[in-house]
């Protein structure tokens, strides 16, 4: 059979035409399900940016700092790994004046300062260092409330955030963590993390959704307060408005979101 | 023909190593996968509320890209309730919400993932919910 170039291009017209009819036809049957289906939980704690001031008068013992971090920790299924210091996991850790406020050391400062422990977490930053050298954007700064988050799921185990940060406060999973976890503690309602990723605090995302405060800031005794840096009448701001406060190396212009009563 | 008698041995070779997978598994087929949804949790509900989230073709068909979507929407996005097609509302959660209902991990879901060789990296991070070895 011999084909004209007419009848080869009607033809080819048509088929085209039905291809593109067939494609679409089972595209919708596909049903895929739509953003707009997801929304804010009603109870949820909501805030234009989340920040925390940490009253260093009120953490009296070594007690009062454990009792936050094992808060943190446990609902967190942090692992408890003592055998290698550099491949420890800190949420919620605690570091001396000169580490944790360089520059500022002056060794007629009276001894209590000197060798008294910060407690120390993500500064959940303005301009988070770790988010910008992130290349999977695994790392993120929530538009909603300024939580620096950490999406697990996408995280390679590159560490470029943790040279990014200057605070310290990320930590690499060199091993499987789970066989640091204790079973009997485990929270069974949060995950773990896997080998190979950065965690870090979160500021308790999951539990400003359910309308909770962090779990460091709920035993503390009012010693961690949190609050909307950007709601005049919030908790965080009267006690900014009244009280002297430093931060962690203001100069890096990092605008970090936690504040110290010393 | 030249060299017939290496041509055969060789035939005879290969025709062996290519039917071998078939001849060793006895002609039968693996057995089909058969997810179970029996789990006490869902056996406690009353009849006419054992719904899945979306309807059972829609879950069957597109589990992997709804959690794909819920994912994204609570991490990235702090959205944490879903309404379904019929208006209902659900906490989007693979541990707090489905693995509740389908607390049979095993018989669940790697049953039709092991038949298929799928291996989604899920229970790396989330844990599964604890079941009684049997």
């Amino acid at each position: 059979m011999s084909i004209n170039r007419r009848e080869f291009l009607k033809m080819a017209g048509i088929t085209t035409i039905l291809g593109i009819g067939g494609v679409s036809a089972v595209q919708g049957v596909r049903n895929r399900v739509e953003a707009s289906q997801a929304s804010r939980a009603p109870e949820a704690l909501t805030a234009k940016r989340w920040a925390m001031v940490v009253d260093m008068s009120k953490f009296k013992s070594e007690e009062d700092y454990q009792k936050c971090i094992n808060a943190c920790h446990l609902s967190h299924n942090v692992p408890h790994i003592t055998d290698n210091p550099k491949h420890e996991i800190k949420w919620l850790w605690t570091e001396t004046y000169e580490h944790a406020f360089p520059g500022n050391e002056d060794k007629y400062r009276a001894e209590r300062f000197q060798h008294m422990p910060f407690l120390m977490l993500c500064n959940h930053c303005e301009n988070p260092p770790c988010v910008r050298v992130c290349p999977t954007q695994a790392t993120f700064k929530r538009k909603s409330d300024g939580i620096v988050m950490m999406d697990m799921h996408r995280c390679i185990g590159c560490r470029f955030c943790m040279a990014g940060c200057p605070y310290g406060a990320r930590s690499f999973n060199y091993k499987d963590p789970r066989p640091y976890i204790d079973g009997s503690k485990e929270n069974l309602e949060f995950p773990t993390r896997m080998k190979g990723v950065v965690e870090k605090c979160t500021l308790c995302y999951e539990r400003l959704a359910k309308g909770l405060q962090p779990a460091c800031v709920e035993v503390s005794n009012g010693a961690l307060i949190f609050g909307d840096l950007e709601d005049p009448n919030s908790a965080v701001r009267k006690v900014l408005s009244e009280r002297f406060t430093i931060r962690r190396k203001p100069e890096l212009g990092t605008g970090t979101s936690v504040y110290y009563i010393i | 023909m030249y060299n017939a008698g290496k041509i055969i041995i060789g035939i005879i070779i290969f025709v062996g190593l290519v039917t071998f997978p078939f001849i060793f598994a006895g002609g039968k087929a693996t057995a089909k996968p058969d997810p179970k949804i029996d789990t006490p949790e869902i056996l406690k509900m009353p009849e006419n509320e054992r719904k899945c989230v979306e309807s059972k073709s829609f879950m069957k068909k597109e589990h992997m890209q709804l959690l794909n979507d819920w994912r994204d929407w609570v991490v990235r996005d702090g959205n944490t309730i879903y309404t379904n097609a019929e208006g209902k509302t659900f906490n989007m959660s693979l541990q707090n919400t489905c693995m509740k209902c389908h607390s049979n991990k095993k018989k669940f879901c790697d049953e039709c993932h092991n038949y298929t060789a799928v291996k989604p990296y899920c229970w790396d991070c989330h844990i599964a919910p604890k079941e009684k070895e049997s």
